[in-house]
């Protein structure tokens, strides 16, 4: 009796460490990745440090899946930047060049006009109204584009676009954390 | 140790790593890059000049632009976004910065050009400061790499002025 009680208590043991120690490396994943990200939030002063271009507004310079780069900085918004910026209405943020700066004497406040409010492509219609009716401030852009990486945030817009790969995804990576010995 | 599935990781990390290296030294080989970029505006004629119904001042010209922007480009440059701002102060605004004119310049045979053009983008005033205002004209670039970070620089022509009177 004494030798099946002895056993089973090693494997039951055995079983608790193992997955305590697989839930901790999973915890350990996840942490890494948030640290990573609050951490770009911190250096680069912008709530969302990088976007995925989602659009095809931005042509040829930006394709679809395309990832940018943000930083918000104090320096004042110029014509010709980059802007990503969130308007009332909207989740999706969007990603234009300035064409137009107006900044006040005193209290630097600024007047900004871009590219898609005034091009008369169609589908940029809903937004320039929008735009008319929100004018443009400082407060509504979340940063200005920096750097420019290619193609890495398809898999993103895959994901956002057929929900099913995400779950089959997460599915997959979560039987292989669980199944892995290691 | 040896399954397929730790040398398919051990080989896709090892890829990834490689890729994202090759773009980071692309990206850092643009600063070896020192362009001596050169540009000329001239303004050739004041088409109209207007106060709108509701009190902006607007203006339309014809400007005839010469740059030669070739030696902005390198291996690493997708395109170079190319545009013409006015810029100028008045009592309510410390800057302004209007776009008249912008182009992409997609390869550097095409960098070096001359050519006509009445303003792209409206030149609207918010107000009626326009007449008789001297305002620079600013040649901006912004170099779109193909992987990387972005530069932007610009040439600032001054002496420009509008006419006293609306035509």
């Amino acid at each position: 009796m004494g030798w099946v009680g002895e056993s089973v208590a090693s494997v039951k043991s055995m079983k608790i460490r193992q997955s305590l120690s697989q839930f901790i490396s999973l915890g350990m994943i996840v942490s890494s990745a948030l640290i990573i990200w609050k951490g770009l939030i911190f250096i680069t002063g912008s709530e969302s440090p990088v976007v995925v271009v989602l659009s095809e507004s931005m042509e040829p310079g930006f394709q679809r899946g395309d990832i940018l780069f943000l930083h918000m900085s104090k320096d004042p918004i110029r014509a010709g930047e980059i802007v990503v910026f969130n308007i009332q209405g909207r989740d999706i943020p969007i990603v234009h060049r300035v064409i137009e700066v107006h900044e006040r004497q005193k209290t630097r406040e600024v007047d900004i006009l871009t590219k898609g409010t005034e091009t008369t492509i169609v589908k940029m219609t809903e937004c320039c109204m929008l735009m008319a009716s929100v004018g443009l401030k400082r407060q509504h852009v979340i940063g200005r584009a920096v750097g420019f990486l290619p193609y890495v945030g398809w898999m993103t817009i895959v994901m956002t676009e057929k929900p099913i790969v995400k779950y089959i995804l997460i599915g997959a990576l979560g039987l292989l954390v669980i199944t892995s010995k290691d | 140790m040896h399954s397929f599935g730790y040398r398919a990781n051990a080989l896709l990390t090892f890829a990834v790593t490689i890729l994202a290296l090759m773009c980071a030294i692309a990206s850092v080989s643009d600063n070896l890059n020192s362009p001596s970029p050169s540009s000329e505006i001239q303004i050739l004629n004041i088409n109209w000049f207007q106060k709108q119904p509701h009190g902006n001042d607007e203006v339309s010209l014809t400007m005839n632009i010469t740059a030669d922007l070739q030696s902005l480009f390198t291996w690493n440059t997708k395109q170079v976004f190319l545009f013409v701002a006015a810029e100028y102060a008045t009592p309510k605004n410390a800057l302004n910065q209007v776009s008249l004119w912008d182009a992409i310049i997609p390869a550097k045979e095409y960098a070096k050009f001359n050519l006509h053009t009445s303003n792209k983008y409206r030149f609207i005033d918010q107000g009626h400061n326009l007449r008789g205002k001297e305002f620079n004209l600013t040649l901006h670039w912004h170099v779109m790499p193909k992987t990387g970070k972005m530069f932007a620089d610009k040439i600032v022509m001054s002496g420009y002025r509008l006419p006293e009177e609306y035509r």
